[in-house]
């Protein structure tokens, strides 16, 4: 019942940018779309997703979040209301949970045409951070942070490389989903996040009103928005 | 560990907020908790229950079956060293697991000191009763706290108050003039350039998961809601009824702490809690919160 007035409301879809909040990091994307002016929120039930124009999953783990996901109908929710448009952008575990192929394991949403290879990087030891110029979003170098990432291996015909790093792709993108390996949230680069919300048809504070890498970020800046969203 | 690692480590540890992570004896209770949805596991010979139970040293656990767990799950794999033991450390950051608990629940190695932390990559994790311990933990080099609670008890008193504790303490930082600070750091131990960063953050400035006799749904949904980031689950899982539906359902009700419709239907039909245990009728020698400092 709940669902089906979502979707009846849905022609009004809010200029809202959900970040599905089950597991993982979900302040550190809702704290950089504050910083780039876009009215962002948690999203935790079909009902909210049915609603939104973009939606980020964030990293996390993704056994834990595609078992959620399951349990309470959002993955098919994600589908529907991308079937109708809305964007999507998966970073690190939301990128696996987003593939077509999962390498020796079955996929989740398959909503871009690529594989990738699940925690082929080893263990928390092997998380590193590294830098790189990735031309469509921004011309200065971005931070990048590789936590246990998965690389992807093979994109589809309609998918792009927005990077590549050694013999993998780190980031990619279809017409309507975004994919990142690493985590821009966890830097202070609103770059993705800008190019984003652009993806999803909303107006960002542009490169002039905030750089592309925020001076005014560091990595405690998330727990500014958890006392407003918790209790 | 470089100040850059350091960093790392306090955001990897980020991403487990809002999971459940699940103390696990065999490769069989791994994969039953990685199915469950367990964003991590800790690999340990005997549940806290046991160890309590059994008493005599609690050590490391044996590195080959940590090595079996860690081949067979893929979500990431933590295991204990006693306080103090920085030997055991040095073996578990050798065997490349993903994060170590200097723990309370094993029997301690050093009275007087902790583990310098600061000479690891990995990261660490330590338990803490009050926000001065927390902060001492983090000074040495911790990158996530969780409260001690008292494990293997089944009984979520005692993270209450740990978690109530260190509440209370961040809010009297907040709400005190800035004079009276270095008083209160040093009453309670705390180190100073921490306490005013906790003031300045209005919370601890790792993540801080709660721990230590949780045991239902409904114990991991009142920790979430007293402000921790997650969970850890120790006895209260395999000392259950039906580990699967349990552990399910605590995974359920963590994601969904404030939605009480969602942690009812988590805790309806989970089969038998573990028996839990009255702290008082616990003989103070076998507490093991305080255990460290």
């Amino acid at each position: 019942m709940a669902v089906r007035n979502a979707l009846e409301s849905l022609q009004k879809t809010e200029e809202t940018i959900g970040v599905l909040d089950l597991q993982g990091g979900v302040f550190e994307h809702l704290e950089h779309l504050e910083r780039i002016g876009i009215s962002g929120r948690p999203v935790k039930t079909p009902v909210d997703i049915l609603s939104i124009k973009g939606l980020i999953i964030p990293g996390g783990e993704s056994t834990c979040l595609s078992r959620l996901m399951s349990i309470f109908g959002i993955d098919d929710a994600i589908k529907s209301a991308f079937a109708r448009g809305m964007n999507i952008w998966g970073t690190c575990a939301g990128a696996i949970l987003l593939a077509d192929v999962v390498i020796g394991e079955s996929s989740h949403l398959g909503l871009i045409d690529m594989d990738i290879e699940r925690n082929n990087f080893g263990s928390q030891l092997d998380s590193f951070t590294a830098t790189a110029v990735i031309p469509k979003l921004s011309a200065d170098p971005l931070p990048l942070t590789f936590i246990r990432a998965p690389p992807i291996r093979r994109t589809g015909p309609g998918v792009a490389a927005l990077l590549k790093i050694d013999d993998y792709i780190a980031a990619a993108e279809s017409d309507r989903v975004l994919v990142t390996v690493f985590h821009p949230e966890l830097t202070g680069s609103v770059a993705f996040h800008r190019y984003f919300a652009r993806k999803c048809g909303l107006s960002p504070l542009d490169e002039s009103r905030v750089p592309d890498m925020d001076p005014s970020w560091n990595r405690n800046s998330w727990m500014r928005v958890i006392s407003d969203l918790r209790r | 560990m470089d100040s850059k690692r350091y960093e790392l480590n306090v955001q990897l540890a980020q991403m487990l907020k809002g999971g459940v992570i699940m103390d696990v004896t065999n490769v069989e209770q791994a994969k039953l908790a990685e199915e469950a949805g367990a964003v991590a596991v800790m690999a340990l010979e005997r549940v806290p229950a046991d160890i309590r139970r059994q008493g005599g040293v609690a050590r490391m656990s044996d590195p080959a079956m940590i090595v079996e767990i860690k081949k067979a799950v893929s979500i990431p794999v933590m295991a204990k060293a006693r306080i103090g033991h920085f030997v055991e450390a040095q073996i578990l950051e050798a065997l490349k697991i993903d994060y170590i608990d200097e723990s309370e629940v094993l029997t301690p190695a050093d009275e007087e000191c902790h583990i310098d932390k600061t000479k690891f990559a990995i990261p660490f994790v330590c338990g803490a009763r009050n926000l001065g311990e927390a902060l001492r933990r983090i000074a040495e080099g911790a990158a996530m706290i969780r409260t001690k609670g008292e494990a293997g008890t089944g009984n979520v008193v005692e993270a209450v108050r740990h978690m109530r504790t260190m509440n209370r303490e961040i809010r009297q930082l907040i709400n005190m003039p800035l004079e009276e600070v270095t008083g209160f750091a040093k009453a309670n131990g705390m180190p100073y350039e921490l306490t005013l960063k906790v003031r300045e953050l209005k919370r601890l400035p790792v993540v801080n998961f709660a721990a230590g006799g949780l045991a239902t749904p409904a114990d991991a949904a009142l920790m979430m809601q007293l402000g921790c980031d997650g969970v850890f689950v120790g006895s209260g899982i395999f000392k259950s009824a039906n580990p699967l539906l349990r552990a399910r359902a605590i995974v359920k009700a963590t994601a969904y702490f404030n939605d009480p419709q969602k942690i009812l239907e988590a805790s309806i039909g989970l089969g038998e809690a573990m028996p839990g245990l009255e702290i008082s009728e616990i003989p103070e020698g076998q507490l093991l919160a305080g255990r460290g400092w």
